[in-house]
């Protein structure tokens, strides 16, 4: 059987038990929410902590019965499980693209498990490092876990692991702000300098940090929508992820956003396609031009499912397929 | 009374497994399935990937579908927990688990556990579930030898056994076509 590392287990019950115990345990110890990332990635070897400290039992972390809503926006508990985001009424009705987002995520029975914090802070991934141990061995490892070369591009310094949350760039798309807690206190970063494009140090939080809210801005006239390929309808990650954000001022687009998920160690913004809208009454020579203008730039690594060429040219479909379906939510 | 010794290290907890209470002691890095199977001897559940992508571990946790595979056996602990063997009423089947032998719904039945828990927990949620709820409830269950015609077939049956129907399945899932 495929078993885990042994480690030390620990429940703490409050945020400041939880931040005392890490900096105690030190360098050696990580967080664990519903495990779905980082257990199989225990049991692969790529993290081998010898204390595990669950968020599970913290409940300034858990959805206080119903999501706060305020004037200033929707506050969400990291601790939310995905299937509670996709059955929350209060979520469907007024931010259908974080339940759409989250209900294209594995399987009915993983979202059971995974939490919203979790899907934030998940590892990057690649084909040469979703990999058993024995695996990793027979290929001389790789730089990000036990190697010195990266085999997707051999001759780069640095690894190119992949980003692979399906909400992560749908938070970067519709500017939401997390809340992180340390041991030296409390800051607040916005969702896009949260991630960092390097495979290996993938996020801007100290390891110490724990996600404690996700702040997403009110509904003022922006409209947003995301778009998921993968091979099977069910279990796979993305291959590529589109999330799309407008507001919508006096029948024009006044501001947007296009982020591309799973193209790169980080939710890639492209302010090209983004610039290319902007004025616009999503007509489609518009649409065309910003879907040429994220693919342009579009360079997938051979580090994830499906040939090079025919992901290129999916961008270019789905940023093009995005927009149309904004656009017909907002054109009368 | 004194307390069994531990082995140093083990955890030990208390939990509900199939509607008895019981205790049990294990290294905390043991997963839920390893629990079940190694130390409760409870083999009904069945590991495949160990990694979270077949779903053939799947156990009820409080009701709700989990993969024990990805679940520690310490995080268990005071919760309530259905496997497989916890569906049949002494001699008497689970109407799902009549209706999969019946249709032809396991073949080498290697998903079947895993497949007969998570469409219980559908069928508690919705007793009236469209062949769609049934995919989309199903869509973490793996099968490698059926093709899921049967299974949905098979949940259909049981689903309307259990509202209490006189259902028959169709002759032409038993016999094919004539
Ligand atoms: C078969 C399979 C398919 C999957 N498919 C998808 C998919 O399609 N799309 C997708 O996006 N994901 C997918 N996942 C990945 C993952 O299951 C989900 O993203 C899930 O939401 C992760 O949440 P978790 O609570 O289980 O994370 P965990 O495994 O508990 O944690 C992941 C990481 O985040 C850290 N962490 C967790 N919570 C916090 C917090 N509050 N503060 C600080 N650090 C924290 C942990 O230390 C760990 O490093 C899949 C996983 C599997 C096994
Ligand atoms: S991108 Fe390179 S270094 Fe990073 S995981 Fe893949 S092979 Fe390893
Ligand atoms: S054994 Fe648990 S999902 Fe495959
Ligand atoms: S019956 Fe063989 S895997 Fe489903």
């Amino acid at each position: 059987m495929l078993r885990l590392p042994s480690f030390r287990y620990l429940e703490p019950r409050t945020l400041k038990e939880a931040l005392r115990w890490k900096s105690e345990s030190g360098p050696e110890s990580m967080y664990v929410a519903g495990g779905t990332d980082l257990y199989p990635n225990m049991k692969r070897r790529h993290q081998e902590p010898k204390v595990v400290i669950s968020l599970a039992r913290i409940r300034a972390l858990r959805p206080k019965g119903r999501s706060r809503k305020a004037a200033s926006g929707l506050t969400l508990a990291p601790m939310m499980t995905l299937t509670e985001l996709v059955e929350s009424e209060g979520i469907r009705e007024s931010y259908p693209v974080l339940a759409r987002a989250a209900e294209l995520i594995s399987t009915p029975i993983l979202r059971n498990m995974g939490t919203l914090g979790g899907n934030l802070c998940l590892d990057t991934r690649c084909n040469y490092y979703n990999q058993s141990y024995e695996w990793r061995k027979a290929i001389n490892f790789c730089l990000k876990k036990d190697g010195a070369i990266c085999w997707v591009a051999p001759s780069s310094p640095r690894c190119w692991a992949v980003n692979s949350s399906d909400l992560a760039p749908v938070m970067v798309a519709i500017g939401a702000d997390f809340l992180l807690v340390g041991p030296e206190g409390e800051r607040t970063v916005a969702a896009a300098d949260f991630y960092q494009n390097d495979g290996i140090d993938y996020l801007s939080k100290h390891p110490g940090e724990i996600l404690a809210e996700i702040r997403v801005p009110p509904r003022d006239g922006w409209e947003a929508t995301y778009w998921k390929l993968r091979r099977r309808g069910s279990f796979d990650f993305p291959v590529l992820g589109v999330a799309a954000w407008v507001r919508w001022e006096e029948q024009k687009v006044a501001e947007a956003r296009i982020v591309l998920g799973a193209v790169a160690s980080q939710p890639q913004p492209v302010p090209e396609a983004a610039a290319a809208i902007i004025g616009s009454r999503l007509d489609d020579e518009a649409i065309e031009e910003a879907a040429l203008a994220a693919f342009r730039p579009s360079k997938p690594m051979d580090n994830t499912d499906f040939g090079l060429a025919w992901r290129k040219e999916m961008t270019r479909q789905f940023v093009r397929g995005a927009l149309k379906e904004l656009r017909s939510k907002l054109v009368e | 009374m004194a307390r069994r010794a531990e082995p140093p290290g083990h955890a030990h907890i208390s939990l509900e497994v199939n509607g008895e209470p019981v205790e049990v002691s294990f290294p905390p890095h043991k997963t839920l399935l390893e629990v079940l199977r190694e130390d409760l001897g409870l083999t009904g559940t069945k590991h495949g990937c160990e990694l979270g992508e077949c779903g053939t571990c799947t156990v009820l946790l409080d009701g709700q579908p989990v993969l024990s595979c990805l679940v520690l056996g310490v995080a268990a602990a005071g919760r309530k927990v259905k496997t497989v063997e916890g569906m049949a009423r002494g001699p008497e089947l689970h109407p799902l688990q009549r209706a999969f032998a019946d249709l032809g719904a396991a073949q080498c039945g290697y998903c079947t556990p895993g497949i007969l828990l998570a469409a219980e927990a559908l069928l508690e949620r919705n007793p009236r579930p469209t062949r769609q709820d049934i995919k989309e409830a199903l869509a973490g269950n793996l099968c490698r030898c059926t093709g899921y015609i049967k299974i949905y077939e098979a949940v259909e049956l049981a689903a309307a056994w259990m509202r209490g129907e006189d259902a028959a399945p169709p002759e032409e899932s038993i016999y094919g076509r004539r």
